[in-house]
């Protein structure tokens, strides 16, 4: 049978304030371990000054084929950028 | 480098899915796991990555037994980070290679039985500390040269590994040189270390990328797929061009006769490693394949009750927290 580790995703937040950031993944049995081997694995030249660690079962994605129907109706909406307006030069940076 | 003579495997997909799935790689996207890809696609990347990812594992062996030997505190602390950082290259290309659907201890099993390979140049021994310069410097410098373009490939995960993989690297080459250096330039029983091992790795380092493949099937296949990005002669040229001057500034000579500058085209002409021997070595006759896989098994049998120990706890603990929960309700 086997007794395999748990996969975990591991997330950092570096040294600049941040978001944490997803760095990638490792198997361990508990959150505890977890966390001490994303510390051996993934901050080894002070990559962080904090981790987050997440079940890997424990996510839900978005699927490829959702691409389209989440994604594309921003598209559309070229307002919703500040280079879509023009404002005259007299009125200087804005 | 570390995946050698990877098979393309075929595909048997259909033609349409197939033509936009190569429309995406030739325009620059990323392939993620969870996007359709061909069959052979997936089982080719399984086998490249694993295979790097075993010879990062395996590749500690010759660097670990010189730990408890090296001659300074300093060196001994730089070649533990070195070799730590070799352990983590394998972690995250194994994490890589699962997102194709291939479980860890899957990958761990076929590594021992023998079904998936890792790099030859591992097969060698370290003899005597000059040698950990030199696999530092050459071996590292090898590995470099594939992984850099690497950062490029198709596949997400495989990409973002080769990313932090390189950025680490970098260290590994330059300890490798500065070591050697300081011998080179040490007492004569010094220098003549730095040159034997000069002698030593030079072919094994040229044998690392593998026999040309300039007409290979299987590497048209690769190099469409952008999970290869340069042919196997192209990166030994680019190697043998940047190593000489390094071995010449340190006063070494390369151990080949053939070695002349070609002003025609801006690079060295040298010898072809004995590619008898590379087969051999693949085959599992190298000097040192049966003690590396002797390791790694012992270490995997030894460790399993260890794995397993902390599986249980954990499994306990979490019943355990369940059962207070209920009992709280
Ligand atoms: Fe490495
Ligand atoms: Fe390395």
């Amino acid at each position: 049978m086997s007794n395999e580790w748990p996969l975990w995703e591991v997330f950092i937040r570096g040294q600049h304030g941040l978001n944490h950031r997803h760095v990638g993944s490792l198997h361990a049995p508990d959150a505890e371990l977890a966390m001490r081997h994303a510390r051996d694995v993934y901050t080894r030249r002070n990559e962080g000054v904090s981790i987050w660690v997440v079940p890997s079962s424990e996510i839900t994605a978005s699927a490829p084929s959702d691409k389209g129907p989440l994604f594309e109706p921003s598209n559309a909406k070229v307002y919703r950028h500040p280079t879509f307006y023009d404002i005259p030069d007299e009125v200087g940076h804005m | 480098m570390y995946a050698q003579m990877v098979k393309s495997e075929a595909t048997n997909d259909d033609p349409e899915k197939l033509a936009a799935f190569q429309a995406r790689i030739d325009a620059g996207e990323k392939i993620e796991p969870k996007d359709w890809m061909p069959e052979g696609y997936r089982k080719t990347l399984i086998r490249q990555i694993g295979q790097h990812a075993h010879s990062e594992i395996v590749g500690q062996l010759p660097e670990g037994n010189w730990i408890t030997r090296a001659p300074t505190l300093e060196r001994k602390a730089i070649l533990l980070a070195k070799v730590q950082d070799e352990a983590g290259h394998g972690l995250y290309l194994y994490c890589a290679a699962e997102t194709l659907g291939v479980s860890r201890d899957d990958l761990t099993e076929q590594l021992l039985s023998g079904r998936m390979k890792y790099s030859s140049i591992f097969n060698y021994p370290t003899l005597n500390w000059a040698d950990i310069g030199a696999v530092g410097w050459l071996v590292d410098g090898a590995a470099i040269m594939n992984q850099v373009p690497l950062q490029r490939t198709s596949f997400g995960p495989y990409s973002r590994a080769m990313i932090r993989i390189c950025k680490e690297e970098s260290f590994h080459q330059r300890q490798g040189y500065d070591l050697i250096r300081v011998m080179a330039q040490g007492s004569d029983e010094q220098r003549a270390m730095a040159q034997d091992a000069l002698n030593r790795f030079w072919y094994p380092s040229l044998m690392m990328f593998g026999p040309s493949d300039k007409d290979s099937v299987h590497s048209t296949q690769s190099m469409a797929w952008k999970i290869k990005i340069n042919t196997n002669d192209e990166l030994r040229q680019k190697f043998v061009d940047q190593t000489v001057p390094q071995a010449h500034y340190l006063g070494l000579t390369i151990p080949d006769e053939g070695l002349v500058w070609n002003e025609a085209k801006g690079g060295w002409d040298f010898s072809e490693p004995d590619w008898s021997e590379f087969y051999e070595v693949l085959k599992g006759n190298g000097p040192c394949n049966t003690d590396r896989m002797e390791a790694r098994q012992k270490a995997w049998a030894d460790g399993q009750w260890f794995r397993d120990g902390l599986m249980a706890h954990a499994n306990k603990a979490a019943a355990r927290r369940k059962a207070a929960k209920v009992a709280a309700e």
